[in-house]
């Protein structure tokens, strides 16, 4: 299982959540990597081969054998890696239930909402998402009051966790969209624990240096529109 | 089961994902509650236990709800370890393997068959079943890939991946009559056509899958309905 001698390969794209949150993962668990950018448009012969069922970041590969697919790969990290503390998700089984429900949460109902902000082809689109992906923040501030009422640091306690993981990969789109389009999908008028919670994640140890700056981000969006409309 | 364990599943029939969820139990060997639920007119205890989402199934375990049908199959893994047969290797990288699969499941082969019976045009519905069979066509080979000719995702047991699939036979053989053509066809993904028969066989499977002639009446009236709506508007 985990040693000295483990390969860990990360194949993914700076600004994507679903790559920022495993490389957090392993920080977390301080385990050494290499990093290994890909151009979504010109995909290396390495990500065809190593998830050929999706073709998509990110991808571990631990010792040559690929893992796919973000929350399988979080996962994955926390089981061999289990010796390292702290835990991604807590130890009981209905704690656990509660954290992979938020986190599907946050991919289902606040990402598309977010993502449909930046890819909208109207304003009337573009307003639609955003409330989506507020809708979506508004319940998970009312979850953070839940878990971690009573002063806790984060979703998962006082370190980061399963669902800290999943919304706070986002954190930079969210400022990024903030500059682009003037939506502000975390505001501590509306949301202020998140926003409170949010400043505490990016200064995380294991976080820094893999959550980007909302001014590359803002980059790689145009880019990506560029794109898109050609 | 350890004593004092109170189980109670809110589900309505025949929603392939209660299915899931009481395969999980029964292959556990479980016992539980099953409280039907009238989505129309959702009860009080529906909403309290799953007020985010307001939909079915709901476990409830020990008055603690669990929601999300996948979310409950890991839950019943992870709460009850000593009973039936485990749901998950033990390897993490098999693991990794059984989930992503799961997770396969749900975001293409669900997703895909719902359109073929719930399109409302022609279009949806024949894209929806292009995609759907191409999502069979991946699942073959998984299997093969999988399974090393044993007969299930799980090899001699059944795992999540079983479990997650399993819960769709009666709505795959319903959308097979609707639609006119074979989804899981013997001669084009031989695995999965065998697989499917072994699954219904199981005696887990056998007492919660829901009667596909059944299904066919209900998936009927549910499309009238959805047309006589769509004509009113």
């Amino acid at each position: 299982m985990a040693g000295k001698d483990d390969d860990v390969k990360v194949l993914g794209v700076v600004v994507s959540p679903f790559a920022i949150r495993v490389r957090i993962a392993l920080g977390i668990k301080s385990v050494s990597y290499e990093y290994v950018e890909e151009d979504l448009f010109n995909k290396s012969e390495l990500l065809l081969s190593s998830n050929p069922v999706h073709k998509k970041i990110p991808v571990l590969i631990h010792n040559g054998r690929p893992v796919c697919e973000s929350s399988v790969i979080v996962q994955y990290i926390d089981e061999v890696w289990a010796a390292a503390a702290p835990s991604i998700l807590p130890a009981d089984p209905h704690d656990r239930a509660v954290a992979r429900f938020w986190a599907a949460y946050v991919d289902d109902k606040m990402f598309p909402g977010m993502f449909g902000v930046l890819m909208a082809a109207t304003e009337e689109e573009r307003a639609a998402k955003a409330n989506e992906a507020l809708a979506a923040m508004a319940q998970l501030e009312k979850a953070f009051a839940e878990c971690a009422g009573g002063g806790k640091a984060f979703f998962g306690g006082d370190s980061i966790g399963y669902v800290d993981l999943a919304l706070g990969s986002n954190l930079h789109w969210f400022e990024a969209l903030r500059r682009m389009f003037g939506v502000a999908l975390l505001d501590a008028g509306k949301t202020p624990l998140l926003a409170a919670w949010a400043k505490r994640f990016v200064e995380a140890e294991a976080a820094k240096g893999v959550v980007p700056d909302a001014g590359e981000t803002v980059e790689f969006a145009k880019k990506l529109q560029a794109r898109t409309a050609a | 089961m350890a004593g004092g364990d109170e189980l109670v599943l809110l589900g309505t029939w025949p929603s392939p994902f209660v299915t899931r969820v009481e395969l999980a139990l029964g292959l556990k060997g479980l016992s539980y509650e099953y409280v039907s639920q009238d989505l129309r007119n959702k009860s009080e205890l529906l909403l309290s236990a799953n007020p985010v989402h307001k939909k079915i199934p709901v476990l409830i375990h020990n008055g603690r709800p669990v929601c999300e049908s996948s979310v409950i199959v890991q839950y019943i893994e992870e709460a009850f370890p000593g009973d039936g047969a485990a749901l998950l290797p033990a390897d993490p990288h098999d693991r990794a393997v059984a989930r992503f699969w799961a997770a396969y499941v749900d975001d293409k082969f669900v997703t895909a068959w719902v359109p073929t019976f719930r399109g409302k045009t022609e279009e949806e519905k024949a894209e929806g079943m292009k995609q759907l069979m191409a999502a069979v066509e991946t699942l073959e080979g998984a299997l093969n890939d999988i399974s090393k000719g044993k007969p299930f995702f799980g090899g001699d047991t059944v795992d999540v991946v079983d479990v997650a699939l399993g819960g769709m036979i009666s709505w795959v053989k319903a959308t097979e009559v609707l639609a006119g053509s074979k989804i899981f066809d013997a001669e084009k993904t031989p695995l999965l056509a065998a697989w499917v028969e072994r699954f219904a066989e199981l005696d887990a499977a056998k007492k919660v899958l829901p009667d596909v002639d059944g299904v066919v009446e209900f998936a009927k009236k549910r499309i009238a309905e959805a047309a006589a709506a769509a004509s009113a508007n």
